[in-house]
């Protein structure tokens, strides 16, 4: 089996290596309805794609250390000066000016209620979360955002207090590195590989 | 941006009148193995040219240049998809343009081609928008599918959009519809509705005589909606054309189409419903700033706007267009509406974003029968009926379509050609389906005005496409 695809950035560049993509030969569609006429063929594609967080990556980074990083803006000539942003916003939508990086872990672990919620049976093809997916939206104290994430342990509620945990061990660098739990949870029931931080 | 401008809110114009000339659709169905997307477009122009007795040749010597609505090229792994289609319809040279907002890329593909000819650009222009989703399984649809939604934030989350917008069902749910069985029943009665248009449409994909009691048996997608709360994913091709006043009146010279006036407009929200900001209720001309004051005691939970329970996109979209088109009351001013009728709960929180009710109280356009072609309380007209096409629970959602369906579907009404289009035989026939021998004419009658809404997933592009019959502007 050839090696998956990896990348690196030397020297400004992206620096591929391995496999990006498998070539596989088409195959017919027919008809069966009318006696095995062609309709189409397959097109197979197997490809795995390049792609930077540029400003975020310090929270995709973040996460497997135990920290949630957002952000605000502190331009003092914007109109919305002090808004603070989780989802992490890297220039602030008002003045365009560039945000400030903000540790919000412990305002994480004292101020997130649910905002909203969902459970779902189903999900797409590529997904790596455990079903029902239990979606969360979370705000938080002194934030003007609401953050889509999952709930780990526990039914999600309207108003529930919730707190952040995190893939310290393995971490994937997406956003599935955190997760929430409800506030007084054991670290012994986390899933595997994730910590209060 | 959560404060605005007045400059940000200056009532758009039209730098001259624009019509509604003629309109065409193809047939819709979950899968089309038999066609390429161009023999559905063919179909669309051709029904379009058939409207005022043209030949497909004759129409397209008209047409100036082209708008093209296709959302989801990955889908069917063909970019610039639209030279395709262009090429098929054999209108090379003329200047192209693809067009893509979600779910609104009909709506969006409208207004473009409008501001073409306002402009003074073109006197005949050619709106066309199809898709097609049934060329992957469903699981690797909803991973594409999931792919409009923020690439880093949300997708890796289950890669499921249903996932991302039905949060915002739930929070709708329990605060305005506060998890009262009789509300769910409500929103219930809609997909009986939709599902019941329906079935004396031959173009529909998903015609179904059901009860309140099938679709609440029907199994669990996202709790409180379930299967039969959410719209269809269709194959097909819809199209209009849009003039000016002199070519509108030349081209239907003689002919059963008179040419409508035609405005749109459209508004925007957060990719990501996590980045909304809390704002002031931008109110309509039918609102008044103090009716929201003790909102948050009415409906205890509501404590920012528009949250998770209102489409800003929609409410701007209303605003935009209700001002170019002069409507002050739109349950006064439309006699009939097709809605982006993504699930039933959506339905009704546009219900409340445009103005047929106030937030909060949505419901009751159902409630109250003013939706319906018949009034099932009163046995007379419906006040404001929706979605006698089935809308894209019963019809169809083939998204870069759907917007002009829709148009098409109101145009018709307007024209007084429903039972025309919809009630012949041999229509029924060609497309292998089953006229039903309690088939009913629902041409609502004497309509001058309407509305149709094109709305992008979780309310980031909304569009308003207000037709008027011309001898019965309001301004
Ligand atoms: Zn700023």
């Amino acid at each position: 089996m050839s090696k998956q695809g990896t990348v690196r950035v030397v020297n400004g560049r992206y620096k591929f290596s391995g496999e990006f993509h498998h070539a596989t030969p088409n195959t017919p569609i027919t008809n069966d309805d009318e006696g095995g006429k062609l309709v189409g063929v397959t097109n197979p594609r197997d490809m795995t794609y390049v792609h930077t967080y540029g400003g975020e990556a310090v929270f995709f980074e973040g996460l497997g250390k135990g920290i949630l990083y957002g952000t605000r803006c502190d331009n003092p000539k914007c109109e919305f000066t002090g808004t603070q942003y989780i989802p992490f916003r890297i220039h602030c939508p008002d003045c365009l000016g560039r945000n400030t990086v903000v540790d919000f872990t412990k305002t994480c672990r004292t101020t997130a209620t649910v905002h909203t919620f969902m459970v779902c049976e189903r999900s797409g093809a590529f997904n790596v979360l455990d079903k029902p997916i239990k979606f969360i939206n979370i705000e938080f104290e002194g934030v003007g955002t609401i953050l889509m994430s999952y709930l780990s342990l526990g039914e999600p509620t309207i108003g529930m207090k919730v707190v952040p945990i995190f893939r310290t061990t393995d971490p994937t660098f997406t956003i599935t590195d955190l997760s929430w739990v409800p506030e007084g949870a054991d670290e012994g029931d986390l899933p595997d590989g994730f910590t209060f931080g | 941006m959560i404060k605005f401008s007045q400059r940000q809110l200056r009532i758009p114009k039209l730098l001259r009148p624009v019509y509604l000339v003629t309109a065409g659709q193809s047939k819709f169905g979950r899968a089309m193995p038999d066609k390429r997307t161009e023999e559905l477009c063919v179909d669309a122009l051709t029904m379009a040219a058939r409207l005022i007795d043209k030949t497909p040749a004759e129409l397209k010597s008209y047409i100036h240049s082209c708008y093209y609505g296709h959302f989801a090229d990955h889908f069917g792994d063909q970019l610039l998809g639209e030279s395709v289609i262009h090429d098929r319809l054999g209108l090379d040279p003329l200047g192209n343009i693809g067009v893509k907002t979600g779910g609104a890329t009909g709506g969006s593909t409208l207004w473009e081609t409008v501001k073409a000819v306002a402009s003074g650009y073109s006197d005949c222009a050619l709106a066309m928008g199809w898709e097609r989703m049934d060329e992957v399984p469903t699981d690797e649809g909803n991973h594409l599918i999931s792919c409009a939604a923020d690439k880093d934030w949300e997708t890796p989350l289950g890669h499921i959009y249903t996932g991302y917008y039905a949060v915002m069902a739930q929070k709708y749910w329990q605060v305005f519809g506060k998890e009262e069985e009789s509300f769910r029943r409500t929103l219930a009665e809609i997909s009986v509705k939709h599902h019941g248009y329906a079935r004396f449409n031959p173009y529909a994909h998903s015609p179904k005589k059901i009860t309140v009691d099938d679709v609440l048996a029907s199994p669990v997608v996202a709790y409180p909606l379930r299967a039969l709360d959410c719209c269809l994913m269709s194959v097909g091709a819809a199209c209009a054309i849009i003039c000016d006043e002199d070519t509108a009146f030349e081209l239907t010279k003689n002919t059963k189409n008179k040419p409508l006036r035609i405005f749109v407009a459209a508004g925007s929200h957060t990719l990501r419903p996590a980045c909304r900001r809390d704002m002031d209720i931008p109110l309509l001309p039918n609102e008044t700033a103090d009716q929201y004051a003790d909102l948050s005691e009415r409906f205890p939970g509501v404590d920012r706007y528009p949250g998770f329970t209102g489409f800003l996109a929609a409410r701007m979209a209303a605003y935009y267009g209700y001002g170019m088109a002069g409507v002050t009351d739109p349950m006064e001013d439309f006699d009939v509406l097709e809605l982006h009728d993504a699930f039933t709960i959506s339905d009704v929180q546009t219900y409340e974003d445009i103005g047929l009710r106030p937030y909060g109280y949505g419901r009751d356009y159902v409630e109250s029968g003013d939706c319906y072609h018949t009034n099932p309380h009163t046995g007379k007209p419906g006040k404001l009926p929706s979605n006698l096409s089935g809308g894209l629970i019963g019809c169809m959602h083939a998204v870069g379509a759907t917007g002009i369906m829709q148009t098409l579907e109101v145009a018709s009404h307007i024209w007084n050609r429903w039972a025309e289009l919809h009630e012949d035989e041999a229509l029924w026939k060609a497309f292998g389906r089953q006229k039903p021998d309690d088939w009913t004419d629902l041409q609502v009658k004497g309509a001058k005005r309407g509305m149709a809404i094109s709305h992008a997933g979780v309310g980031s592009h909304v569009t308003t496409t207000i037709l008027m019959d011309p001898d019965h502007l309001l301004s």
